[in-house]
Parts: C-alpha cells; structure tokens; sequence
C-alpha cells in the first residue's frame, strides 16, 4: 500500500483501485452488509427502509412534476391540469406524489410507534430519536407547503389559516406573517417561496437522515426485546437476512401505494381543493390533509388563540424531551404490564383527536377534544414518568439469543451466528 | 522568551491572567467580526422575503355606497385584502352602541369604530383574527351569529354588528382600515 491510500480487501482490480481512493465500497459493505444486526427484528423494523424509499420517490416524481408545474398564482391550477391531462404519464407522476404524501406519513408514524412501543428513544439512542422529531417537522413542513402548490381552495386556505399561525406571537407576530407571505394576504409571493422550499426541504431531509442512520450505526439497533446485544450470537449480518425482510415489506407497501394511485387516487384528497383559489371567499370547512388532523384538533381544542397554538407546538415538543420523561430502565413494553397498555391507548387517542380534528367543532366534539387533548399530554407527563416509576417490570430475557435458542429442537447452547446462516448459504 | 513558554503550557500555574485576557480578547476580535459579517449577509436575504416595494405601493380604492341595500354589506378588495362596507340598519346601530363595553373581548365603543355622522356605515378588514379567514355575514341570509354581525365559518368565531369579537377563538376586533368619506355617498379606502 502506497502512503496514503485505503487499505482494501477488495479482489476487483478496477472497484480496488477506487475504494483504494475513496473507499465507499467498503464503507457501504460495513454499513449494510456485513452489519451485525439484532437476529429477532419482527416486521416494525422495516419502517425505517420503507420510509427511505418513500423518500427517493418522492423526489424522483417531484423532479418531473416540477418540469410541467408553474409557480404563479395566475398559472398555477392551470398547469397541475396541464400536467393531468396534457403531459404524457403526468396523471401517473402527480398521483404517486400526491399519494405519496400520505404513505409517507403512514410510514413514518407507524415508525414512530415502534419506537414509542419498544422504547427505542432511551439510552443510548435519544440524540437518534430527536434526529427523528426533525425529520418529522421537516416533512409537516414539506408536505404542508407542497399542498399549498397546486393553487385550488384547499391550497390557499390551508395556507392562510397554517400561516397565521405565527400571528399568536406577541408583538412581532404581524410582522412575521407578513414577511411569511411577502405581502398582505397570502399570494403570488407566497406561491414563489413555498415552491422554492418545498423543492429544497426534502433535500434538507435527505441530510438530516444521513445524520439519523450514522448516529444508528454508532449505537446499532433496538430490537423487540429491548436488550443489548451481548455478542455475536445475538445478531445476523444485515445482508442478506434484512435486505431480504426488508425487501418483503417494500413489495408489499409498494402494492397499497400502487392500489391507491390506480384505484382510488383521489380517496385521500380533498375535492374542494379542484376548485381554484379565490382570495375572496373561504370554504365552509377548512380541513387539513388527514396527517395533520390530530394536531389540528388540539390547535381548536383550546379557545385561546396562543394558547391554542402553543399546545399545537407542544404536541410535537414533548417528543423530544421524551427521552428524559420516561423514567423506567426497561425499554420493551413487553416487559412492561401498565406501560403496554398505555401506548397503544395514546394511537387510540391520537386516532379521536383525527376524528374530532375532521369535524366542526360544535357541541360533543368540542369536549371530546378537550379530553383527548388532556389525555395527550396527561400520557406524556405524567403517566409516562410516573408509570416508570411504580411499575414492576416482567423479568428479562439473558440475551437476544437465549430465548430464540431455548426453542430450538437441538436445545444445545448458543449457536453462533455463522452456523446458523449456513442453511441459507446452500440454498 | 517567557511569553512563549506561557502559551505553550495550559494551565500552569505560570500562566497569567493578563495573558489569557489578551489572548482572549484576540479570539473574540474575529469571532464577532464573523458574526457581523454573517449577519450582514444574512439580513439582505431576510429582507427580500419581506413584501416589495410593488406590493407596497400604498394603493386605494373607491367605493360607491349607492347600491348597499340597508341591512346587507359588500365586499371589495383593498391591498388584496377583502374590505366589508355594510349598512347598518337602526335596530342594528342600537345594539352596537347599547352594549356594556364590561362584556367585550376587546372593549371598544362603537362610536370608535365608525365616522361621526356616518354610523350607518361601518367599515372593515373581512380577515377573521383568529387564523384569517373570511367571515360571514354581508348577505342577510348569511349566517350571522347570535350578535347579528358576522360569523366565521372556520373555528366558529362571532362578531356583532360593529365587528367586534363577541365569542372565541378570535382574539380581536375585526380591523378598520384607514379611510374617509369623499361625500355621503363615496369613500376612499387608503
Ligand atoms: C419529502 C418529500 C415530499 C413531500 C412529502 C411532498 C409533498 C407534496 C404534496 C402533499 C403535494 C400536493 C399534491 C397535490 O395535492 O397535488 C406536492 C406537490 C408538488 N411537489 Fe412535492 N413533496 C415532496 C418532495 C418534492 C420534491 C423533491 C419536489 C421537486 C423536486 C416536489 C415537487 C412538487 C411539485 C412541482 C408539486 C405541485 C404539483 C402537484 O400538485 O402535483 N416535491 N408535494
Ligand atoms: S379563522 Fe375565524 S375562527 Fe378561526
């Protein structure tokens, strides 16, 4: 090896020569092949690649939209019709991306979940969970400005109601909305900048789940069980047992994507938003797209307009400090009677907050969403750091392996790693 | 050189606070020169995101109040925003000046929210002060609220017949824009 160079192990001459400059080859071979990974990940785990995926969709349809779309209050309706009617395969392109965004949304929440069910927020793995909060304000922030795009009532209103968010701060806050839209009311300026961002944040994001996956690769991976993996007996290389898991999960999502383009695009969709944009006259509902309802119903739950919008921000800032919330040191709820039960009592809460977040808030709904509201926060902080607290963890397994051996008809000691990928080998 | 030595030994007892004061002050000098410099590239980029010179050309409107049938309003644009002019009916002025101010959200007369000798006709930004939406209302046959004025179709807000909040989530009075009377019959928003 001459100074300065990588030392590969590579047998190509040609891949040699550039990994012995710039060696992505090894570097991708260590991260996602020979990668020891937990040996009892369930179908949660494919989430993360799932989500991956969705995002170099999304780029690649919004790439070519962006050929055929024009970002001009005047134009803009007219040339996401274009693009549907006129543009070869532009139903196609716009109906994946439009889609899209709900998958994704789908993906990553249910992303979330695992994480919030397996306790993958807690020691050594927080600065990687907040890394995932980003990702999910960057998207809101994405999806909510390509929303705003095509220019119909949904667009504009949508974005006059999001935007005036920012008019509950004191003093500054007229000021700050009106530099939002670069003029008095939501507009062609308005129009402009949403579509330059919308085109730079999922590049943003891009980074910040570079960032995601090596702060994963310094901790490794969580798994159902919530204990570390204690050797090499615990975990398989990621390829080709998880390339392969994963690949299964990504047939499948892709086929539900591909149901709801060819089948029911618009099912997800609001029709008001086929109507174009006028400045003049507000729909008689203004609903945001499905993802955002559970916070938009905490947003109407409080008859103070601040508070209201305070609450809306904290409902995503509690997640960061979740880490420190929960007190107890077992991360599976598994493991964990009361805890397992809360969890998923908070998606059913979430789930009636969407529900209330849909409709007008009159009568029952509005004090449904006051206690679903209240229950929001109660889980966070308090039950979580309380239930940490008193709870009496099930005992846990000695490793990843034991139990999974325990099983097996040999009944011996632990199988090594490499003995076990034997079968696969012959096949 | 004693200088020297000092700096190449970390906390030692040898170090003397006059050193590290210098040599701090060394540090900060470039540090908020870079902090300057960065701000001065930053504001520029702030600023142009702010509304241009076009948008804010101070542009005013005319309207001809001839046509508003006692008791309905209309709608007309001023800076891209919807301006209500409505006419108020007797029964209508009665309520907006009788109110105790104790019972308002925003206490305010209605005497303050209209012209002298004009307080048939009351003037405002249409943009609800909860999250901007356009209420309803210039129509009679539009839903007013239980104040008579106007009612916002988005979060539920109420305004009377003088445009103020009356019921949440809105925190606010519907604004006045500025604007005068030309004659009885012609105003001039702007
Ligand atoms: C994080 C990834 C992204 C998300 C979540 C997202 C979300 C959205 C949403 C919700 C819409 C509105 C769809 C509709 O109702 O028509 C939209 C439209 C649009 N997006 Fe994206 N987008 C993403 C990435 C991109 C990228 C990278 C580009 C460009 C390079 C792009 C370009 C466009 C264009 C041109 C439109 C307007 C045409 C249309 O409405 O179909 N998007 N996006
Ligand atoms: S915008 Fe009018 S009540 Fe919310």
């Amino acid at each position: 090896m001459a100074a300065g160079l990588f030392k590969s192990e590579l047998k190509n001459p040609v891949l040699r020569w550039v990994d012995t400059r710039l060696p992505v080859i090894t570097l991708m071979q260590k991260e996602y092949g020979t990668f020891p990974t937990p040996r009892n990940f369930n179908y949660f785990w494919n989430f993360g690649a799932l989500a991956t995926v969705t995002l170099l969709i999304m780029i690649a349809t919004g790439v070519f939209l962006a050929m055929h779309y024009t970002p001009n209050s005047t134009m803009a309706f007219a040339s996401v019709q274009h693009i549907m009617r006129d543009v070869n395969y532009g139903w196609l392109i716009r109906y994946v991306h439009m889609n899209g965004a709900s998958m994704f949304f789908i993906v990553v929440y249910i992303h979330i979940y695992r994480g919030l069910y397996y306790g993958s927020y807690k020691f050594p793995r927080e600065l990687l969970w907040m890394l995932g909060v980003v990702i999910l304000l960057l998207m809101m922030a994405t999806a909510f400005m390509g929303y705003v795009l095509p220019w119909g009532q949904m667009s504009f209103w949508g974005a006059t109601v999001i935007t005036n968010l920012f008019s509950a701060i004191p003093v500054v806050g007229t000021t700050i909305v009106q530099w939002l839209w670069g003029g008095f009311s939501v507009g062609n300026p308005t129009l402009n900048r949403f579509f330059s961002l919308h085109y730079l944040l999922p590049f943003v994001i891009v980074g910040v789940v570079f960032l995601h996956v090596v702060a994963l690769h310094i901790t490794g991976s969580n798994n159902p069980l919530g204990i570390d993996v204690k050797g090499p007996q615990d975990t398989l290389p990621f390829h080709p047992y998880y390339t392969v898991k994963d690949s299964v999960g990504l047939c499948v999502f892709l086929a539900i994507w591909a149901a709801f383009v060819f089948f029911m695009p618009n099912l997800l969709g609001d029709v008001i938003n086929n109507i174009p944009a006028n400045p003049l006259h507000t729909p008689a509902d203004v609903v945001p797209e499905w993802y955002f309802l559970p916070f938009y119903a905490i947003l109407r739950s409080v008859p103070n307009k601040f508070m209201g919008v305070m609450l809306m921000f904290a409902s995503i800032g509690v997640l960061f400090v979740l880490p420190w919330l929960d007190t107890s040191p077992v991360r599976s709820c598994r493991f964990r009677p009361i805890y397992r039960i809360l969890v998923p009592l908070l998606v059913v809460d979430v789930f009636v907050l969407g529900y209330v977040g849909a409709h007008h808030p009159q009568g029952f709904i509005i004090l449904l969403g006051r206690v679903a509201t209240a229950w929001y926060f109660l889980h966070f902080l308090v039950f979580t750091p309380l239930v940490g607290l008193f709870e009496t963890p099930l005992p846990l397994p000695e490793s990843i392996a034991a139990p999974v051996v325990r099983k097996s008809p040999s009944g011996g000691g632990p199988i090594p790693g490499g003995a076990v990928a034997k079968p696969m080998e012959n096949a | 050189m004693a200088d020297t030595l000092a700096m190449g030994d970390h906390g030692s007892a040898g170090h003397g606070p006059k050193d590290k004061s210098k040599r701090d002050f060394l540090v900060m000098l470039p540090v908020a020169g870079a902090v300057i410099g960065a701000g001065a590239i930053a504001w520029p980029l702030i600023d142009s995101m702010n509304p241009s010179g076009d948008v804010l050309a101070l542009a005013s409107t005319e309207v001809d109040l001839t046509p508003i049938a006692e008791g309905s309003g209309i709608t007309v644009v001023w800076r891209g925003k919807p301006i209500f002019v409505r006419y108020r009916t007797p029964k209508e002025i009665k309520e907006a000046e009788d109110v105790k101010l104790s019972q308002l959200i925003e206490p305010q007369p209605d005497s303050a929210r209209v012209k002298p000798g004009h307080a048939q006709w009351i003037v405002l930004i249409g943009i609800c002060t909860h999250l901007g939406c356009i209420p309803l209302g210039n129509k009679p046959t539009d839903p007013r609220g239980e104040w008579g004025g106007w009612y916002c179709p988005c979060h539920g807000s109420q305004y009377d017949t003088s445009g103020r909040v009356r019921h949440g989530p809105a925190p606010l009075n519907l604004w006045i824009p500025p604007y005068q009377f030309l004659n009885n019959s012609r105003i001039k928003i702007g």
